[in-house]
C-alpha cells in the first residue's frame, strides 16, 4: 500500500494539515471568533452566516458544521455560541467530540459578553496549539485520502485541458484505493444517463438519475424556456452548443471509474471509489459541502481564473490556458494550458498527481500561501424567517 | 506544423479548434493528417472530422452531444445552427 505523511487521528482517519479551528455556531458569534483569531492568527476561523433564523436547513447546517469540526485536517476545535440561537454550541461540540479530538465550547451570553469570551477563547486556543505542535507526521495509507473536485470560472478550454487531466488524477487515486467526490449537480444536467451507466448497482444508478432530475427540475421551474441555455451566452460564444456538452466537460474531471455512492450535501462518504455529492454548481457552497464530506485535499479547475481556497483544506488550482496561468501565476498551481501547445494530457495528469502527493506530505498550494480563507458559504434552499 | 485542433476522445466526430481557422486553411490533427476547413472555424469551436448525415449522432468526449440537423461535411463548423440539442434538456 502506498503511503503519505499525515497526521493519524484517534478515530482512524488521517489529516494532511494540523489546524486548530474556531467555529461559530451562529453568525452572531463571528465577532468573537474574529477577536480570538486576531490574537492567535495560527488558529483557523470558520466564519459563516447561519445557525439561526431558519427551520428547514437546521439539520443540513448542523451536519455540515459538525463534519467540518470532525474533519481530519483539524486537530482541535473551539465552538463559540451566542446562547439563544437554534444551532447550539454545546450540541456542535458534543457531536464533534465523538471523534475523540480536543473540543471545547464557549457561550457568549453565559460568559458575560465579548471580552470575557474572547479572553477565555484565546487561552483555550493557545493551549490547543501547543498540543498540536507536538504532533508529528507519520506514514498513513493513501487509501485514506478523499479528493474533492471543483470547477469554477470555467472557459471554453476547462473541459478540454484542465478537467480531462484532473480526470487522470481521479482515476489514479481511485485505483490506489482512495475516494474522489464529484459534485455540482447542476453541471451534471444532460449527462445523468452517462453517469447512471457507471453506477456500481441499480440503486446507485436510480439515485444519480433522481439527483440530476431534481437539479434539472429546479433549473426548469426557475428558468422555464431558458433552461437549455443555463450554460449562459458566454459558453455559446465559447463553442459549447448545449448544456450536455458543457456538462460532459465538467464530469470528465472525475475520470472513468465506477460510481459507488451518492451522498447528501456535507455528508461523509461511507464507500471508497468515485462518489457523487448532491451540492449546487455555486463553487463556494459546494466546496463547503465537499470539505464537510471529509476531503483532505481539493482540486479546483479554472479557465477565467478563480483564486479562492478553503480554510481547512488545501485547494490545488489547475489553469486551463497558459495565458490565464501567466496572468494569475500567484494563484495557480498547475498549467494545463500546455496541452493546447502540444503537451500531452498524460504529462499534465502526472504533474497533477505529483503535486497532490507533495501537498499531502505538507507542501502548500498557492491558495494556502495566499491564505484564501474567506467565509464558509452554506447551501440554503429556502429564505430565512 | 503544430496541430491546430484537439481531439478529446478517439471516438469523437468533432475536434476543438485551438485557434481561429479560416475557410480553406488546413485543419491539422494531432496525428499529422490535414484537411481543409470548409468555413471559418472560430477559436474553441467544433469542426467536423467526417461527413455526418442528417439525424446522425455527433460525438464529443466519446459521448453523444446531439444530432446533425442537416448534412454536415468534414471540415464544417458544428454548433447550434446544425446541431440539434432539442433532446438535451428533456
Amino acid at each position: 500500500m502506498e503511503t503519505f505523511l499525515g497526521y493519524a487521528r484517534p478515530d482512524g482517519t488521517a489529516g494532511i494539515r494540523n489546524h486548530i479551528a474556531i467555529i461559530p455556531s451562529v453568525a452572531c458569534a463571528n465577532g468573537v471568533v474574529a477577536a480570538i483569531s486576531r490574537a492567535v492568527p495560527e488558529a483557523v476561523p470558520l466564519y459563516h452566516g447561519h445557525g439561526c433564523g431558519r427551520a428547514i436547513e437546521i439539520d443540513l447546517h448542523t451536519r455540515t458544521l459538525v463534519n467540518l469540526g470532525k474533519h481530519p485536517n483539524v486537530a482541535g476545535v473551539l465552538v463559540i455560541g451566542l446562547g439563544c440561537e437554534v444551532i447550539k454550541a454545546e450540541k456542535l461540540a458534543s457531536q464533534i467530540a465523538t471523534v475523540k479530538k480536543p473540543v471545547e465550547h464557549l457561550v457568549i451570553q453565559q460568559e458575560g459578553g465579548t471580552r470575557k469570551t474572547t479572553e477565555k477563547g484565546i487561552a483555550i486556543i493557545s493551549k490547543m496549539l501547543v498540543e498540536a505542535r507536538k504532533m508529528e507526521r507519520t506514514a498513513c495509507p493513501l487509501d485514506q485520502i478523499i479528493l474533492g473536485l471543483e470547477c469554477g470560472g470555467s472557459d471554453a478550454f476547462s473541459g478540454v485541458t484542465a478537467n480531462p487531466s484532473v480526470g487522470l488524477a481521479a482515476d489514479w487515486l481511485v485505483d490506489a484505493g482512495g475516494t474522489v467526490i464529484l459534485t455540482e449537480d447542476t453541471e451534471m444536467i444532460g449527462t445523468d444517463h452517462i453517469l447512471a451507466r457507471r453506477a456500481i448497482n441499480s440503486e446507485v444508478a436510480d439515485k444519480i438519475t433522481k439527483m440530476v432530475a431534481e437539479a434539472e427540475k429546479l433549473t426548469r421551474d426557475l428558468l422555464g424556456p431558458l433552461a437549455p441555455y443555463v450554460i449562459a451566452p458566454g459558453n455559446m460564444d465559447g463553442g459549447m452548443s448545449s448544456i450536455r456538452e458543457k456538462s460532459l466537460g465538467c464530469i470528465v474531471k472525475a475520470g472513468t471509474r465506477p460510481i459507488t455512492q451518492v451522498i447528501d450535501y456535507g455528508q461523509a462518504p461511507s464507500e471508497k471509489g468515485l462518489v457523487l455529492m448532491d451540492a449546487p454548481g455555486y463553487d463556494t457552497e459546494s466546496m463547503t459541502g465537499v470539505a464537510a464530506g471529509g476531503c483532505q485535499v481539493m482540486i479546483f479547475t479554472t479557465g477565467r481564473g478563480n483564486p479562492i481556497g478553503f480554510p481547512i483544506v488545501p485547494v490545488i488550482k489547475v489553469a486551463s490556458t497558459t495565458q490565464m496561468y501567466r496572468s494569475m501565476e500567484d494563484d495557480m498551481d498547475i498549467n494545463a494550458g500546455v496541452i493546447l501547445e502540444g503537451g500531452s494530457l498524460q504529462d499534465v495528469g502526472n504533474e497533477i498527481i505529483g503535486f497532490i502527493r507533495k501537498v499531502l506530505d505538507g507542501a502548500q498550494a498557492k491558495a494556502e500561501i495566499n491564505r484564501q480563507d474567506g467565509i464558509l458559504c452554506l447551501y440554503t434552499l429556502h429564505p430565512s424567517f | 506544423m503544430k496541430p491546430n485542433v484537439i481531439v478529446i476522445h478517439h471516438r469523437d466526430t468533432v475536434a476543438v479548434a485551438l485557434e481561429d481557422i479560416r475557410q480553406t486553411e488546413s485543419v491539422r490533427l494531432p496525428d499529422g493528417t490535414t484537411f481543409p476547413a470548409l468555413v471559418d472555424i472560430p477559436y474553441s469551436h467544433k469542426v467536423a472530422l467526417k461527413d455526418i448525415a442528417p439525424g446522425e449522432h455527433i460525438l464529443k468526449y466519446g459521448e453523444i452531444i446531439g444530432e446533425a440537423k442537416t448534412g454536415i461535411r468534414k471540415g464544417d463548423w458544428v454548433h447550434a445552427h446544425n446541431l440539434d440539442i432539442e433532446e438535451q434538456v428533456r
